[in-house]
C-alpha cells in the first residue's frame, strides 16, 4: 500500500515498502498479501483459522455498517484490520476504533484507509488507529504535520484514557 | 464566569494556529472546498449569500464586559458595525472576509474566546438559561455542569463527525427556560432528598423538519455518570444514526425508529462498559469549575427600595418596563433586567450595533458585576442589578435604543437572519418581523395582550424555532416565490407544545393583517387576564381557521 504513515510508539514513520493491498486494488502483484472486505475475509478462511487456532494470511477491512464486535472470535487469528473511510466526513470509524482497542483489545494494527487526509489524522491517532493510508493524490509528507494535533485533549481517549480532570495539575 | 487556565488558553491557541494554516491551505489551493467545508465549519465559519458568516461561541450565553467589548471590536473594524444574537445564546457576525479569520479569532482567544464547534455535524455550544445562578426559581446552578460538558465536547476526537449537528442543554429551575424538550440532549437537574444531585435526560428532541419534543430516557442519574451517560448516547447516535439523508440524520429520527425503550436498552449497554471508568466525574473536578461560578460579593440591601418604589408609582412608563424585562433575583434587593434587542423596525430581532454592545458592558460594570448573558430569545440580560439602580439603568437603555418594554409580548420576536443572509432559508425573515411589528404599534394594546411568543424561520431547519412559538411563522418556497406558513399553539417550557399549522400558507404581504386577524381572534374569545396559549389550547384551531380563511366557507 502507497502513502502509508505508521506509528511506531511516539514515531510516526513513512512506509515505503508496506506489502498489503485491498482486494481488488493491485491486480500486477499476485503474491502480495490482501485485506478482505468482512464477508470475504470469513469466505476464504480455512476452518482452522475461523476456529481460531490458525493465523489467517488476510487482513480484514471493516466498512462503516460492519460491527467490530462479529470479529472477537478472529482477533488472535489476524494480522491486521483495516477501517473504511469512505468519506472523511463519515466518523463510524472512530467508535468502531475504539470499540476495537477499548472493549475487544485488539492490539495489533489498526489501519484507516479510503478518504484519509492530514487534517483527520490526529482525531483517528486519539481513536487507536496506528496506521493511515493516506488518500492516494496527497502528499503522505504534509499529511505527516496532522498527525500532532493539538497538545490538549479535553475528554479521554483510546491513547489518553483519562479525561483532562483527572491530568490537571 | 468561568476562568481559563493554562489549558483552556492553549487549546483555544493552537486551534487558532490550526486553522490559519486550514485556511492558507484553502487559499493557495491544496484543500479542496469539499476538504475544507466541514473544518470551517467546526470553526464556526459559515458562507452565506454575501460574505462568510462567523458565529462566536458564548458558552451558555455568559459573556465578561471585556468580553463583550472585544465582540464590539471586532463588529466595528471586520463587520458593519453589529453583531446578531443567535437562537442559541452565539453571536454572528455577517460579512466577514476569509483572510480576516484568523486575526479575528485570535482577537478572541485573547479574552477567553473562541468559535469552535458552533457548526458542523458535531456537538454544539451547551445551552442553559440566561438567568441561571441568580434566578429565584432556581434549584441549583447549572453552569458547572454546563462547562464540564462544554469542555468534554470540544474536540472530542470520536464525535466530530456525527451524522448531524448534536444540541445538549441544561436546565435546574422551576421554569424550563432553556427550552430543553428541543434538544438532541436535555438535562433536567435537581437535588434528592439526600440532597445529591441527579438529572433526569431527555433524548431525541429537535426542530427541524420533523419537529419532535424530547422522550425521558433516564431519571435521578447520579451526576458523576454525565459524561459517561453523554458518551454511551452518542456512541450509539455515531454508530447507528442515519447519513443517507440529512433530513433523517438527527438523533431524534433514530429514537423514533427504534422507540425510545430500544433506543434506552441500546444505551444502558454501551454504558454499562464505561460507566464505572475514568469517565466518571470527581468532586474535584466539580468544586474546580465551580469554584469559577461562586456567587459575587452582593451588598446586603433591603429588598423593598423606597426610591425605586416610588418610581414605579410615579413613572408608568417605567412601571411597565419593570413589569415586562425585570426578573426576580435570589438575592433582595437585586434584580435580573432583559435588554430588549426588538425596538421594532428600526433593528431586526437581534441585532446589536458596537456602540450599544459598548454601552451594555460599561452598564454591566456600573450596575452590575461585569457579566452579561444573551438568553435564546436573542435579548441580552444583565444578571445582577440593584432596584434601586434599575430607574438609571432603564432611561439609558432608553437612549441608546435597548429600553424597549416588550419583552414576552408580540413584538419580541424570535427570528433567524433568513432570506436576507442565509443561503439555505427559502424566504425572508427580518421584513415579515417588521412588518408585524410595524402593524402593533400600540403599546398599551401589546401590554394588554399579555404574553405571546412569535417565532419566525425562514426555512425548515427552524434556526428561529417557529414550531414552538404561540404563533410560528416559517418561510417556504412556492415555485420560487415566497410563501409562509402558519402555526398556532406552540410553547416552551416544561409545557412544551408543537404548533399546529392553521392551513394554506400566505404572501409576505399579506401576514400581518393575518397575523392581527389572529390576535382579534384571541382577544373575542379570550376568558379575563388568560394567556393566548391557554386560549388556544382551550377553543382549538378551528376559530382561528374560520377567522382567517373567510372565504372558503362559502363553497358548498
Amino acid at each position: 500500500m502507497r502513502n502509508l504513515i505508521r506509528l511506531c510508539g511516539d514515531q510516526a514513520r513513512m512506509v515505503h515498502d508496506d506489502p498489503w493491498l485491498l482486494l481488488g486494488e493491485g491486480t500486477n502483484e499476485p503474491t502480495a498479501p490482501l485485506i478482505l472486505p468482512l464477508a470475504e475475509w470469513q469466505a476464504q478462511q480455512a476452518p482452522e483459522v475461523l476456529a481460531g487456532e490458525r493465523s489467517s494470511p488476510h487482513g480484514v477491512l471493516l466498512q462503516p455498517d460492519d460491527d467490530p464486535e462479529t470479529l472477537r472470535p478472529w482477533l488472535n487469528v489476524l494480522p491486521l484490520i483495516a477501517i473504511g473511510f469512505p468519506s472523511f466526513s463519515d466518523g463510524r470509524g472512530y467508535s468502531q476504533a475504539y470499540l476495537l482497542r477499548a472493549r475487544l483489545g485488539w492490539r495489533g494494527e489498526l489501519r484507516a484507509v479510503g478518504d484519509v487526509l492530514r487534517d483527520q489524522l490526529a482525531h483517528m491517532r486519539q481513536c487507536g488507529f496506528d496506521a493511515f493510508a493516506v488518500r492516494q493524490d496527497k502528499s503522505v509528507k504534509d499529511a505527516l504535520k496532522g498527525l500532532a494535533g493539538m497538545s490538549v485533549l479535553y475528554g479521554r481517549s483510546v491513547i489518553e484514557p483519562r479525561p483532562l480532570f483527572r491530568r490537571r495539575g | 464566569m468561568y476562568h481559563y487556565d493554562e489549558y483552556d488558553r492553549a487549546l483555544v491557541r493552537e486551534r487558532v494556529a490550526q486553522f490559519r494554516d486550514q485556511i492558507r491551505r484553502r487559499i493557495c489551493g491544496e484543500l479542496s472546498e469539499e476538504e475544507f467545508l466541514p473544518l470551517r465549519l467546526q470553526n464556526g465559519l459559515y458562507m452565506q449569500k454575501h460574505a462568510y458568516m462567523l458565529r462566536v461561541a458564548i458558552p451558555y450565553g455568559t459573556l465578561s464586559a471585556t468580553q463583550m467589548r472585544t465582540l464590539a471590536r471586532i463588529a466595528r473594524q471586520y463587520d458593519r458595525g453589529y453583531g446578531h444574537f443567535t437562537t442559541r445564546q452565539n453571536i454572528q457576525y455577517n460579512w466577514i472576509e476569509l483572510e480576516q479569520v484568523p486575526d479575528i479569532l485570535e482577537m478572541l482567544a485573547e479574552v477567553d474566546m473562541h468559535a469552535i464547534q458552533t457548526s458542523g455535524n458535531c456537538v454544539r455550544n451547551i445551552t442553559t438559561e440566561a438567568f441561571a445562578g441568580v434566578a429565584a426559581d432556581e434549584l441549583l446552578d447549572p453552569r458547572p455542569l454546563a462547562e464540564i460538558l462544554r469542555q468534554w465536547s470540544t474536540v472530542n476526537p470520536e464525535f466530530l463527525f456525527l451524522p448531524r449537528k448534536f444540541k445538549i442543554a441544561l436546565c435546574s429551575a422551576e421554569q424550563d427556560r432553556a427550552a430543553i424538550m428541543m434538544h438532541d440532549i436535555g438535562l433536567y437537574l435537581y437535588r434528592d432528598e439526600q440532597g445529591e444531585m441527579l438529572l433526569r435526560v431527555m433524548v431525541g428532541g429537535g426542530l427541524g423538519r420533523t419537529p419532535i419534543l424530547g422522550q425521558q430516557i433516564r431519571e435521578a442519574l447520579p451526576w458523576k455518570h454525565l459524561l459517561s451517560y453523554v458518551e454511551a448516547i452518542l456512541r450509539v447516535y455515531n454508530r447507528w444514526g442515519r447519513r443517507d439523508n440529512k433530513y433523517k440524520a438527527r438523533i431524534k429520527i433514530l429514537v423514533k425508529a427504534l422507540g425510545i425503550d430500544a433506543f434506552a436498552e441500546e444505551v444502558e449497554r454501551e454504558w454499562q462498559h464505561i460507566k464505572e471508568g475514568p469517565a466518571e466525574l470527581t468532586e474535584a473536578e466539580y468544586q474546580r469549575v465551580a469554584g469559577s461560578f461562586e456567587p459575587p460579593r452582593y451588598q446586603e440591601l433591603a429588598d423593598v427600595d423606597l426610591a425605586f418604589g416610588s418610581r414605579l408609582a410615579q413613572e408608568p412608563d417605567f412601571a411597565r418596563w419593570v413589569e415586562r424585562n425585570v426578573m426576580p433575583h435570589k438575592v433582595p434587593g437585586y434584580a435580573s433586567v432583559t435588554l430588549s434587542t426588538k425596538p421594532g423596525v428600526s433593528a431586526p430581532p437581534g441585532d446589536v450595533t458596537a456602540v450599544q454592545m459598548e454601552a451594555l458592558a460599561d452598564w454591566s460594570e456600573r450596575f452590575g458585576f461585569g457579566e452579561l448573558r444573551i438568553a435564546h430569545e436573542q435579548n441580552v440580560v444583565l444578571p445582577d442589578v440593584r432596584k434601586q439602580d434599575l430607574h438609571a439603568l432603564w432611561s439609558e437603555a432608553c437612549s441608546f435604543g435597548l429600553g424597549s418594554r416588550n419583552i414576552g409580548l408580540l413584538t419580541d420576536i424570535i427570528a433567524c437572519p433568513g432570506g436576507d443572509y442565509c443561503i439555505l432559508a427559502n424566504a425572508k425573515s427580518i421584513p415579515i418581523a417588521q412588518s408585524i411589528q410595524q402593524r402593533f404599534l400600540d403599546l398599551d394594546y401589546l401590554h394588554d395582550l399579555g404574553d405571546i411568543s412569535l417565532n419566525i424561520s425562514g426555512c425548515m431547519n427552524a434556526c428561529g424555532h417557529h414550531h414552538i412559538g404561540n404563533i410560528g411563522i416559517l418561510g417556504v418556497d412556492k415555485n420560487g416565490s415566497e410563501w409562509y406558513q402558519i402555526t398556532l399553539g406552540g410553547a416552551q417550557g416544561k409545557a412544551s407544545a408543537l404548533g399546529k399549522v392553521i392551513g394554506p400558507s400566505f404572501a409576505a404581504e399579506e401576514v400581518p393583517a393575518v397575523i392581527e386577524r389572529i390576535v382579534q381572534t384571541f382577544v373575542d374569545y379570550r376568558a379575563a387576564d388568560e394567556r393566548f396559549v391557554d386560549t388556544f389550547h382551550r377553543i382549538g384551531l378551528e376559530p382561528f381557521k374560520e377567522r382567517v380563511y373567510p372565504v372558503e366557507e362559502l363553497a358548498p
